[in-house]
């Protein structure tokens, strides 16, 4: 057999492989750090434009301002009105309050669905479940929102009479199955991995099956449930198109889940479009959105603390 | 066969019998219920939502509705323009969003050892992008892409014109959506290379092929069904988000299809917004309305179902 | 555990030139005598995961064109070995290693810049049938292809020849084209070996290549081997003493990562100097 001769192996074509790979890697990081950089740096004007700040200051967007003469300080959003006004609060009180709605009626159904998958149901069950959340998750929020406008507002307001065709409840319900599909399966993903010793070790102290997934797995799993709804709640507070078409968007301080709503989300979406660039509404929303990424950006770090914490005990690794 | 006898358990015990002072316990039959209420409470909106979109849209769809443009300020004709934005929109995103995430994904899995600080960081970074709202997105995209990159072409190239870069137009908005997708690539890509046996990587080693040819030849080949399958799922997620391009480039009304990558461009999911929203006469345009939804839903559907059988299959392939 | 000297002692006399003295051995220093019939000489060997040591103190010579087995009970330290001599244990984050290997006199830790070029000269065959998800012809004509050759003509005829050698030509020659996987499992493992020979190695490392096969897939690859050694080194790390035995010119037991002792494999087998090697090759252990 003739004898091969190989060449040497281009040392360049390795390095510059290797170089463009991890050079590469680091986009995702970059792309955060941009995110960050460029939303905070348009919002920069309300903390050092002296003409900006005479209309939209820290202070006068989180404290009761006195905008006509005479009358009640109170907190409004109108940037658009001839005194704008520019107070954040019945914003925040908008997103928290549909957020909370959305929990409300999702954690239990998310939870539920999850316990019945990861304890109950049989594998051909569990091959039907699935599919359902799964769905569930593909249907884009702009459907959603188009289903909770046109359909459920209507429907709701038929039925219990409600003032507001479109209010917080008929918002935070839709924004509740945009939330299902997460809550449950970071649920059942904690709860499918609670080791099976600890089960088998209280089924044969004598438990029966739900005393078990009560008293033994529920309780392992809390943490990566309680993650599940934190990563949840992060994605409710952010959600945009549900909130922008069903809710209203009437910037009001109630507390009342019949009324309707503005958010933080929909208020930047619906008024960016008609902003004076670089002006001071437009600071103002992008100061919103930067108040947006650290509130969503806290909760993730949260959940993601609580998943791996989990990880850790159970199965000695982290992610 | 000589069975061992086991002596039987006496029934009366002397001493207290604890076993009586247990309480009764519940079937647990009441608890698996009520959770699989919750399951059926989840499928029957599921089934009303999806049920009301088929029933109301499907009359709607057919060939002049996909392949026309609107007529009669939305109250007529067909969505071709949409379509064919949409699908512009997505392919401009894929070809940016997946060599950066399949090449990440093998960073993270093949080239650092995955306790270290850098593969934390930068996880972190990932776990972080999935979680940004897809408004903050389309902050991002006009601050940056159009803000800053756009502007800054344009006044280095087009000083004398008006704006050419530096407004929104199908290229921000798709690279906005690829910076949105680009945490659903990187996933899929890794529980590829996960599949991967590392004695195949050995052995292509152990032939003389060095790191780089070993990625080329044997781990890429090897996961293209999970690229795939992550380029669908981000295409799909592309599809359906209307936040990060209503500032980007996204319009509501064109009366010709976007040609050059500084155009805007008409797409489905803005659409139904603006139509649902807009509309000065909502019960003349709800027949559209509901067609364009169905045809939003069974876009991002199919690519959905699509992910799911290449990714099961690329599962049982490794499963043996 | 034994000490350097103890090791440094068991050296056997029966394979030409294993023990032969040489110029080249360094004076002073106690040790396996350097020849140039010596293919491998391996000294003061010590191996780390992690810090976590290994491997203690190896130093054994390796004759060329016979067969070296290496016997021990599993997790002593003879795959670990296997793997340093041609430098897969890189791949591992976090190793080390101490003392000097060299091949044909080069130190192949600090004499070579081009690892991938040693890999073509020591070829490895793994324990479990690893062939790529590609055709049988790609899969022998890979070794080529990533070395660089492009001409198909030569790249045809090298896997022809290849095969043949393998003794694998008449099973697969109508169904080159045909995915590695549709072989049985001691095809693929005789492929995988054809694989290796593809690069032209002068010496072909074995890790268990027979444990997850058949007996009678086990007596081919056993065939190839004797065959194989009228032109190759081999080294073979093997589970089955019997498989050692018939096989092998020279045998090395590894125990808890120290070489214990080497020598004459029929030697070795039927009167160990040691307790410790007499106690594994009758089964009271491991």
């Amino acid at each position: 057999m003739r004898k091969l001769q190989f060449r040497g192996k281009s040392k360049l074509f390795e390095l510059v492989g290797e170089k463009i790979i991890s050079i590469t890697a680091f986009a995702a990081l970059i792309s955060v750090f941009l995110i960050f950089l460029f939303i905070f740096k348009e919002s920069i004007p309300i903390f050092t434009d002296s003409e900006i700040k005479q209309e939209a200051s820290v202070d006068k967007m989180l404290f009761k301002q006195e905008y006509y003469e005479g009358r009640q300080p109170r907190f409004s959003w109108q940037p658009n009105s001839d005194v704008p006004k520019y107070s954040i609060l019945p914003l925040f009180i908008g997103s928290f309050k549909a957020a909370l709605i959305a929990m409300l009626f999702a954690v239990p159904l998310a939870v539920g669905a999850a316990i019945f998958s990861a304890e109950f149901a049989s594998r051909r069950l569990r091959e039907f479940v699935k599919p359902i959340i799964e769905l569930l998750a593909g249907i884009p929020s702009v459907v959603l929102g188009f289903f909770s406008l046109i359909v459920l507002a209507t429907f709701l307001q038929d039925v219990f009479g409600f003032t507001f065709r479109l209010n917080a409840i008929n918002a935070g319900i839709v924004l509740g199955l945009a939330v299902i599909p997460i809550v449950f399966t970071m649920a059942e993903d904690a709860m499918t991995s609670v080791p099976g010793s600890l089960r088998d070790a209280a089924l044969a102290l004598g438990a029966n099956r739900w005393q078990v997934s009560l008293t033994v797995v529920l309780p392992a799993a809390l943490p990566g449930i309680a993650a599940g709804i934190t990563l949840g709640f992060g994605r409710a507070i952010g959600e945009t198109m549900i909130v922008l078409m069903a809710s209203g968007n009437a910037a009001i301080i109630s507390g009342s889940f019949v009324d309707s709503i503005r958010t933080i989300s929909a208020t930047i979406a619906a008024e960016l479009a008609e902003v004076v660039f670089g002006g001071a509404h437009y600071s103002v929303l992008f100061f919103l959105g930067t108040l947006l990424f650290i509130l969503t950006f806290v909760l993730n770090w949260i959940g993601d603390y609580a998943t791996n914490a989990l990880k850790l005990k159970y199965q000695g690794r982290v992610k | 066969m000589t069975g061992i006898q086991l002596s039987p358990v006496k029934e009366s015990s002397p001493r207290h019998n604890i076993h009586e002072s247990f309480g009764r316990k519940s079937s647990g039959r009441i608890p698996a219920g009520l959770t699989a209420t919750a399951v059926i409470i989840i499928a029957m909106m599921l089934f009303i939502i999806l049920g009301n979109i088929v029933l109301n849209g499907v009359g709607v769809i057919d060939w002049k509705f996909l392949s026309h443009p609107p007529e009669n300020g939305m109250e007529g004709g067909g969505i071709f323009p949409a379509i064919f934005g949409t699908v512009a929109l997505v392919l401009l995103m894929t070809i940016a969003v997946v060599p950066v995430g399949v090449l990440t994904a093998i960073y993270l899995h093949e080239y650092t050892s995955p306790h270290s600080k850098v593969t934390r960081l930068i996880r972190m970074a990932i776990n972080n992008l999935a979680g940004v709202p897809s408004i903050v997105f389309g902050l991002f995209g006009l601050g940056f892409f159009i803000g800053f990159v756009g502007n800054g072409i344009d006044t280095l190239f087009y000083a004398d014109e008006g704006p050419v870069w530096g407004q929104p137009a199908i290229i921000w908005a798709s690279l906005t959506l690829s910076v949105l997708t680009l945490p659903v690539v990187i996933v899929a890509t890794e529980e590829a290379l996960r599949t991967i046996p590392r004695e195949i990587k050995d052995a292509s080693l152990a032939l003389g092929a060095t790191k780089l040819q070993t990625i080329i030849k044997v781990v890429i080949p090897n996961s293209l069904p999970g690229i795939l399958t992550g380029a669908i799922l981000a295409i799909s997620r592309g599809a359906g988000e209307v936040a990060p391009i209503m500032f980007t480039g996204a319009a509501y009304y064109l009366p010709y299809l976007p040609q050059k990558l500084n155009d805007q461009f008409m797409e489905l999911g803005y659409h139904i917004y603006v139509m649902a929203t807009q509309s000065p006469d909502i019960e003349a345009t709800k027949p559209i309305l509901y067609g364009t939804v169905l045809v939003l839903l069974l876009l991002t559907f199919m690519l959905n179902f699509s992910a799911i059988i290449i990714r099961s299959k690329m599962r049982s392939k490794n499963a043996h | 555990m034994p000490t350097d000297k103890e090791i440094n002692l068991a050296i056997k006399t029966e394979v030409p030139y294993l023990n032969e003295p040489s110029a080249n051995s360094s004076a002073g220093q106690p040790g396996p005598h350097i020849n140039e019939a010596h293919k491998v000489v391996v000294r003061d060997l010590d191996f780390f995961y992690s810090g976590q040591q290994a491997l203690f103190g190896i130093s054994l010579n390796i004759v060329e064109k016979k067969v070296f087995a290496l016997i021990g009970p599993s997790g002593c330290g003879k795959s670990t070995f296997l793997r340093t001599l041609n430098r897969m244990n890189d791949t591992i984050p976090g190793t080390s290693l101490k003392g000097s290997i060299k091949i044909d006199n080069l130190d192949i830790y600090k004499g070579i810049k081009d690892v991938s070029s040693l890999r073509t000269r020591v070829g490895m065959v793994f324990q479990k049938s690893n062939p790529f998800p590609k055709s049988i012809f790609e899969n022998v004509a890979y070794g080529l292809r990533v070395n660089g050759i492009k001409d198909k003509r030569l790249i045809a005829e090298v896997v022809e020849e290849t095969l043949k050698g393998a003794f694998l030509w008449e099973e697969v020659k109508d169904k080159l084209d045909h995915s590695a996987y549709a072989l049985s499992g001691g095809q693929q493992q005789r492929l995988c070996i054809a694989r290796a020979l593809a690069v032209q190695p002068e010496i072909l490392l074995m890790d268990e290549p027979a444990s997850a096969l058949d007996p009678l897939s086990t007596a081919k690859i056993e065939d190839l081997i004797n065959e194989l050694k009228k032109n190759h080194t081999i080294v073979i790390v093997t589970h089955n003493m019997q498989q050692a035995a018939r096989v092998s010119d020279v045998t090395a037991f590894f125990y808890e990562g120290y070489m214990i002792e080497y020598g004459d494999t029929r030697k070795l087998f039927t009167k160990p100097e040691k307790k410790k090697t007499e106690d594994y090759i009758t089964g009271r252990f491991g």
